[in-house]
C-alpha cells in the first residue's frame, strides 16, 4: 500500500467519525428529553464532529493537494470560540425564562441561589 | 513576558547580523540560542521564564482534547442506550480563580467538553452553576473539573 493510500484511508475514517458524530448528535436532540440536555447534543457532539470534519479537510489538501490551508484551521478554532458561548447563553436565557428542568433531573442547586436573590430584591 | 520575547527577538536579530545571513533558518538558530541564554539568566527577571508560560498553555490544550474525546464517548453512550439512564442535574462549584478571563476561559472549556454546561455564574465570580447530564456523583464531578482544567489554568496564569 502507498503512503497516499494510507493516508487518503486515515482521512476518510476521520471524515467518516466527525458524520457519524453528528448523526449521533441529531439522535441526540430528538431523544433527550428538556432544552438542557438537548443543548449538551446540539452544541457540544456536534463540535466535535465539525472538527473531525475541518481537520480531515486540511489534512486531505495537505498530502494530496500539497497546499496548507490555515484558513480551515482557523475554522476550528472560531467554532470553538462561539459554539460554547452560544450554548451558554441559550441555556442561561432558558433558566431565566424559567424553563423547568426534566422531571427526572435529581437536583438544582441554582434554584435556591435564585430564591435567595429574588426574597432579597423583590423584583 | 513581553520583555522577554522582545529580547529574545532582539538576539536572533544580533545573531542574524554578526553572521550576516538573512535567511529564516539563521532566525532560528538565533532564535533557538536566545531561548539558551534566557534560560540561564531566568533568575534575573521579575516574572517566569516564558517557554514555562508556553509549556503551561500547550498543555492545557492537550487536556482539553483528552477530556473532549473521552465525554464525547460517554455522552455518545448515554443517547445510544436503547432506554435513556441519565441523571441530570445542575450543581453549584466554588472556583478558585480570580481574574475575568481565567473565569471565561474556565466556562468555555467546561461547556466545550460534552456532558457539562455552564448555566450561570455568580455576580461575584466565585460559583459556577453547571448543568450536567449525567450526575450520579456531584463530588467526583467537582474534583474532576477542579483536577483536570482549574489546575491546568492556574499554572497558565502563575507569574
Amino acid at each position: 500500500m502507498s503512503a497516499d493510500e494510507i493516508s487518503s484511508w486515515i482521512i476518510g475514517i476521520i471524515v467518516l467519525t466527525g458524520s457519524v458524530l453528528s448523526l449521533i448528535s441529531a439522535f441526540g436532540l430528538v431523544r433527550l428529553p428538556d432544552i438542557y440536555t438537548r443543548s449538551h447534543a446540539a452544541t457540544k457532539a456536534s463540535t466535535l464532529s465539525v472538527m473531525c470534519i475541518l481537520v480531515a479537510a486540511f489534512l486531505f489538501f495537505a498530502v494530496v493537494e500539497g497546499l496548507y490551508s490555515a484558513r480551515i484551521l482557523l475554522g476550528v478554532v472560531f467554532v470553538f470560540i462561539t459554539a460554547p458561548v452560544g450554548g451558554h447563553l441559550m441555556s442561561r436565557a432558558a433558566y431565566h425564562t424559567g424553563v423547568t428542568l426534566w422531571d427526572a433531573s435529581i437536583r438544582d442547586q441554582l434554584k435556591e441561589k435564585k430564591r435567595k436573590q429574588n426574597s432579597s430584591s423583590r423584583f | 513576558m513581553t520583555f522577554q520575547i522582545m529580547i529574545n527577538l532582539l538576539m536572533a536579530l544580533i545573531w542574524m547580523f554578526m553572521n550576516d545571513a538573512w535567511t529564516f533558518a539563521s532566525f532560528i538558530s538565533g532564535y533557538a540560542i536566545g531561548v539558551a541564554v534566557l534560560f540561564f539568566l531566568r533568575g534575573f527577571f521579575p516574572q517566569r521564564f516564558y517557554i514555562g508560560w508556553i509549556y503551561a498553555v500547550v498543555k492545557l490544550v492537550f487536556i482539553f482534547l483528552k477530556e473532549l474525546i473521552l465525554s464525547a464517548v460517554e455522552v455518545v453512550g448515554q443517547i445510544l442506550q436503547p432506554k435513556l439512564n441519565i441523571q441530570p442535574g445542575i450543581f453549584a462549584m466554588d472556583i478558585d480563580l480570580h481574574r475575568n478571563w481565567e473565569v471565561t476561559v474556565l466556562s468555555c472549556l467546561i461547556t466545550l467538553t460534552p456532558g457539562t454546561l455552564v448555566v450561570d455564574v455568580s455576580p461575584d465570580n466565585q460559583t459556577l452553576y453547571i448543568h450536567a447530564m449525567h450526575l450520579p456523583d456531584i463530588d467526583k464531578a467537582k474534583e474532576d473539573i477542579r483536577n483536570s482544567f482549574e489546575k491546568a489554568i492556574q499554572e497558565v496564569s502563575r507569574t
